[in-house]
């Protein structure tokens, strides 16, 4: 299995060597968002508002993370649904967000989205979150600090470990992955 | 013999309860997923379960909930018919004790499904009492979060539909869960009963230890069968495929009407917090 080290912002060349079912080490920055944040931030967008943070080349982590405890940066942060946010997703990809991070299955209206924008869909592991939040250096509330653990915040990671799904050729590792092990007809 | 206890203390222990349940994954789950580990045949499926332990184990020994969603509380009382709870006002003392346990942790509960103002302390719980011959109190506690309860499903299926249609019904359930539910899942199946009670039956299949079945050997065939289907999915941990879609079935069935065959499946997911204590 290929483990690609990547820092954000993705460019479109990093982007395009990964491939359903590599693993990736992100480093930089992701900003987190879910579903209260996803709602005012492409209500935002809508009005034709400047966005409360940058988009071209970023990563959107979907997560709630718990509070953090005394002398850490985060608490247990690991990733959420991604499926509830797929009505919000093609607006942010038509502003240049090169990628997500969630778990779970996407719409095939959001796989084709991804595709036509060159950008990938990351799972993390759910249930591990208490490992995950060990890659996250620093964090900070950068917008919508009234929703509590659904405000924006902005992430520094070190090597923070996913698993690409969804890669701009229409690659998907959990049917690719799934197929090997069903027995149904 | 009327037994008095006192809300302070069941508020107490209700309080180190929900802690115990955010931090410490019950014993009989953790060895399941040891059993899973040499199961799975996927070399990936395997990596995941075995982060899924190191995070356990991390998460107990640093006191830190095991998952970033601990859900809202459930709090399942069983109160012996002669226990008279004295002191206070007994839903406030639930309320503290959500209150108290959740501080250092997540706030996922809002006040109203439309408005969606955060209650900002996880208040309220959601309660299910049973009156029981007695002088006990039984409190037991899931913590779930939504992700699988998201993934949860029920129907009034008619009698005709059998138990084929019982089968079909759960296996589309975890089929269409797939990677949402954060796999390996514990799937509660409750079966019979009315609308309302029905859910409440597979929640309560959700209580049981992991390793124990139906005391009924028809429902126990049930489970087994059930645990086969799913597995022969293929959808595997975190749905990258493997032979580990679901840790066990649990059945629990009650008496129905001569028109209806309720099923309802419950999910629970790769962070079961359970936990349980007698007053
Ligand atoms: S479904 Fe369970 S393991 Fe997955 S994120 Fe939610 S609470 Fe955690």
């Amino acid at each position: 299995m290929k483990v690609h080290v990547l820092t954000t912002p993705l460019d479109d060349e990093a982007v395009a060597r990964l491939r359903a079912g590599d693993m990736v080490r992100l480093n930089g920055i992701l900003y987190t968002a879910r579903d209260a944040a996803h709602k005012r931030l492409v209500e935002t967008l809508s009005r034709g508002e400047p966005s409360p943070i940058p988009l071209a080349g970023q990563v959107i982590y979907y997560v709630g993370p718990a509070p953090a405890p005394p002398g850490r940066p985060i608490g247990p942060a690991g990733p959420t649904t991604s499926g509830r946010m797929d009505p919000y997703t093609l607006p942010l990809l038509e502003r240049g967000v090169k990628g997500f991070i969630g778990k779970g299955y996407r719409s095939d209206e959001v796989k084709a989205a991804l595709v036509r924008h060159r950008a990938v869909y990351l799972a993390a592991v759910g249930g591990a979150a208490v490992l995950l939040a060990q890659h996250i250096v620093s964090a900070r509330v950068v917008a919508y600090e009234d929703l509590g653990t659904e405000a924006i915040r902005e992430l520094v990671v070190r090597d923070f470990p996913a698993i690409v799904v969804h890669d701009i050729y229409g690659g998907d590792a959990y049917l690719e992955g799934q197929r090997a092990f069903r027995q149904h007809p | 013999m009327v037994r008095e206890i006192s809300v302070a203390h069941l508020q107490r222990k209700l309080t180190a309860l929900l802690s115990e349940a955010a931090y410490r994954l019950p014993d009989d789950y953790l060895k399941a997923l040891q059993e899973a580990h040499r199961r799975e045949a996927a070399v990936l499926g395997r990596d995941i379960i075995t982060l899924l332990l190191d995070n356990a184990a991390l998460a107990e020994a640093e006191r830190l909930p095991t998952c970033q969603d601990t859900g809202m509380a459930i709090i399942f009382l069983e109160v012996g018919q002669d226990v008279h709870f004295v002191g206070g006002d007994l839903h406030a003392a639930l309320n503290e004790a959500v209150r108290e346990a959740y501080r250092p942790l997540r706030k996922s509960v809002i006040d109203d499904p439309i408005r969606r103002q955060n209650t900002g302390d996880n208040t309220p719980p959601i309660v299910h009492w049973e009156i029981v011959p007695g002088h006990h109190v039984r409190v037991r506690v899931l913590l779930k979060g939504f992700g699988a309860e998201m993934m949860s499903r029920l129907a009034m299926l008619p009698p005709a539909a059998g138990l084929e249609g019982v089968k079909r019904f759960v296996v589309e359930t975890v089929e269409q869960a797939g990677p949402n539910a954060c796999p390996p899942v514990i799937v509660g199946v409750g079966l019979g009963g009315s609308f309302d009670t029905v859910g409440l039956l597979a929640k309560k299949a959700l209580l049981r230890p992991l390793g124990t079945s139906n005391p009924e050997p028809h429902l126990a065939a049930l489970e087994q069968e059930l645990l086969e289907a799913v597995n022969a999915l293929g959808i595997g941990p975190q749905g990258f495929g493997g032979t580990v879609t679901a840790l066990a079935v649990h059945v629990e069935a009650a008496p129905t009407h001569i028109a209806a065959l309720p099923v309802a499946v419950n999910l629970n997911c790769s962070a079961p917090r359970r936990a349980e204590v007698l007053l």
